[in-house]
């Protein structure tokens, strides 16, 4: 689904250039739940930045479901991510002004699909991170662990490819965070593919796969026992 | 363009900083509202101006003799010479597009004798001999009778048409002057009509004027063939202006006098007169449209100035939007839509106060009567069409920078920043 080979990316701060990835090889096959972990200062929210198309890469090739992605227009890539992509943030970054379900449908008006299509999936979406009834709140409304599954209906209304989500449980507290990797675990059981980037532990091992990242480079990827997160809720 | 979720979007950002966006509208609304006011008064100046040129067939011009000033075949210098009624004809056949030629002879004048005498009575008026096509040259309303026609030519009746101003003075206030008998320089006249000029038709002097058939003019008062002057008009499309040296041509050569003779042949020019004038309320209407439209400037770069702010505040925003695959000129249509919508709506605002002024101005000048040189101040439906054109062009300048700066918004800075 995802491959990346010899990935370069450095950033100029003044006059000296930071080189933040230095050399990623790295697979992730279609159904796959992979954490990356590091420190702060690995190179991982960058790794991801790439992933996501929200940032280019210096060296190096990124193919997506076999779509060579280098050098891409603006109007390309965001054609790209909305339909490749779905993104899951730490913060949420909902849109403040919209109910929970216009925040869901908004990728797909991205894809101008009728509104009547848009409302109905957002609120099958909505539905199945369990906030349906909310559908007509908005973001002030919501708790912190209900807005992240707003978003996370969000990322999925537009079925993208690959779930991309930066430190999804940074913001909440532990209960809330294994609810929310519940419902990751059960979108990936479905058979979507999931990366995380997270520097906690306990999350990490309920994915699949952990790659770990130091200093730029990969220095560990390995399979581990997945820890299922409703034993815990 | 008529997209609901758009317009929805548009409403929600204009209305989450009510306060913002008023006194924001205001400046463009006080810069509409402006150009909307002055071009009235503009107008207003203009039709009170106007009104000073009446009715007159704005097309004219005048034409009369003067001493030659060369010798030319023969004849000395210092000739005094007369049209003759065969120069009419001759100005017919020989130049083309006008309307009305109308030989006139005149009697009486500024500061004149009196010259008219009825029963007791007598006062100084100005009698001209005349077509009847001058009424259409110079218009008056027959209060009643009737004017001249051409069985009053050709017969060379003796009949008069007596101005409101002369039947006042001459007759008392319930007497019919009608079948009545003048005496116009000892020529006894039968009154057969009376008319009343409108009020800026020369003013109290123009009421005061008798007209009576050109023939019978000329019979009675000794003219033979001879005309005092011409009052011509071109017909409507061709202007007089152009037309006037050809005739000027004419005359001199059916009077003998050198062509390079500039003096003997005097003309006044009621178009060029016209134009003048006119090209004076063009300038004014100039002035206004400068002075507004750099009022309206001033509000135009308030829009901007706060789509900037908006811009910047929806940040976060737009990043998330970008990152969730909107488009980059969705995101730009949005913004310009956001300003034209609120520069519109605004001006729209402004044009409703302006005509509101404007009707309590004119309402005002109903009430207190006519004003010196000011009538009836307004905007026409081409005004404020073209105003509304002004704002969708300056809303679409005033979104175009913050627009560009939107798209360059990248995502991933605009998602970092907390």
């Amino acid at each position: 689904m995802i491959e990346i080979k010899d990935l370069h990316k450095s950033y100029k701060m003044g006059s000296n250039s930071l080189h933040v990835l230095k050399g990623i090889n790295f697979k992730v096959e279609a159904g796959e739940l992979v954490a990356i972990m590091g420190s702060s200062g690995s190179g991982k929210s960058t790794l991801l930045n790439i992933l996501g198309m929200l940032d280019e890469l210096d060296e190096g090739t990124y193919t997506l479901d076999g779509v060579p992605i280098k050098n891409l227009s603006e109007t390309k890539a965001a054609q790209y991510r909305n339909k490749f992509l779905g993104f899951i943030f730490q913060s949420f970054n909902l849109i403040n002004y919209k109910s929970a379900a216009e925040n869901v449908a908004l990728p797909l008006y991205y894809q101008k699909v009728p509104r009547k299509e848009r409302q109905e999936k957002a609120l099958q979406y909505l539905d199945k991170v369990g906030l349906k009834p909310w559908a007509s709140h908005h973001p002030s409304e919501l708790s912190g662990g209900q807005k992240q599954r707003v978003a996370i209906a969000r990322a999925m209304a537009a079925e993208p490819k690959v779930l991309l989500a930066d430190e999804p449980t940074g913001a909440l507290d532990s209960k809330t965070s294994y609810e929310v990797m519940d419902l990751i675990q059960k979108i990936n059981d479905e058979g979507n593919t999931i990366l995380v980037v997270t520097h906690e532990e306990d999350i990490a091992h309920m994915c699949k796969r952990i790659v770990h990242l130091k200093d730029g480079v990969i220095v560990e990827d390995k399979k581990v026992e997945q820890v299922r997160a409703d034993q815990y809720v | 363009m008529f997209n609901r979720d758009r317009w929805r979007e548009i409403l929600e950002v204009l209305t989450k900083n009510t306060w913002r966006t008023i006194f924001t509208a205001f400046g463009v609304c006080w810069g509409i509202f402006i150009l909307i006011v002055l071009l009235a008064a503009g107008k207003g100046l203009e039709n009170g101006i106007k009104k000073d040129f009446g009715d007159i067939a704005t097309n004219t011009m005048f034409m009369w003799t003067r001493a030659t000033t060369r010798a030319y075949e023969g004849l000395p210098q210092g000739r005094r010479f007369e049209f003759k009624i065969d120069d009419v004809q001759a100005i017919r056949d020989n130049v083309p597009n006008l309307r009305f030629i109308s030989p006139r002879n005149q009697l009486g004048g500024f500061g004149g004798n009196n010259n008219v005498v009825y029963g007791i009575r007598t006062g100084a008026y100005n009698v001209y001999g005349d077509y009847p096509e001058i009424i259409n040259q110079d218009p008056m309303a027959v209060t009643s009778g009737r004017f001249l026609n051409y069985n009053d030519i050709n017969e060379k009746r003796k009949v008069a048409i007596i101005g409101l101003g002369v039947r006042n003075d001459l007759y008392d206030k319930d007497e019919d002057p009608l079948g009545t008998y003048i005496k116009i320089q000892g020529v006894n006249f039968l009154v057969i009509g009376t008319y009343k000029k409108n009020d800026s038709g020369g003013g109290e002097e123009g009421q005061k004027e008798i007209f009576v058939p050109f023939t019978s003019f000329s019979q009675a008062f000794n003219r033979g063939e001879d005309v005092g002057w011409m009052a011509i008009t071109a017909n409507d499309g061709s202007s007089i202006s152009v037309l006037k040296d050809k005739i000027v041509n004419v005359m001199k050569e059916r009077h003998k006098v050198h062509p390079e003779d500039t003096r003997a042949v005097g003309y006044f020019d009621l178009y060029e007169q016209y134009n003048r004038v006119e090209s004076l309320f063009g300038a004014l209407k100039a002035v206004a449209y400068i002075v507004g439209i750099m009022v309206l400037l001033s509000g135009i770069i308030g829009v901007s100035n706060i789509m900037l702010i908006v811009v910047k505040e929806r940040t976060k925003e737009i990043g998330i939007r970008r990152a969730l695959g909107e488009q980059p000129w969705s995101i730009k249509k949005q913004i310009l839509m956001e300003s034209i919508f609120l520069t519109l709506i605004s001006g729209m605002v402004g044009i409703i106060f302006g005509s509101l002024v404007i009707f309590g101005i004119n309402s005002l000048l109903d009430s207190v009567g006519p004003v010196d040189m000011f009538m009836s101040p307004s905007v026409s439906v081409g005004v404020v069409t073209g105003a509304l054109t002004i704002l969708m062009i300056s809303g679409l300048l005033a979104g175009f920078i913050p627009a560009q700066s939107a798209i360059r918004v990248r995502p991933i800075e605009a998602l970092r920043t907390e």
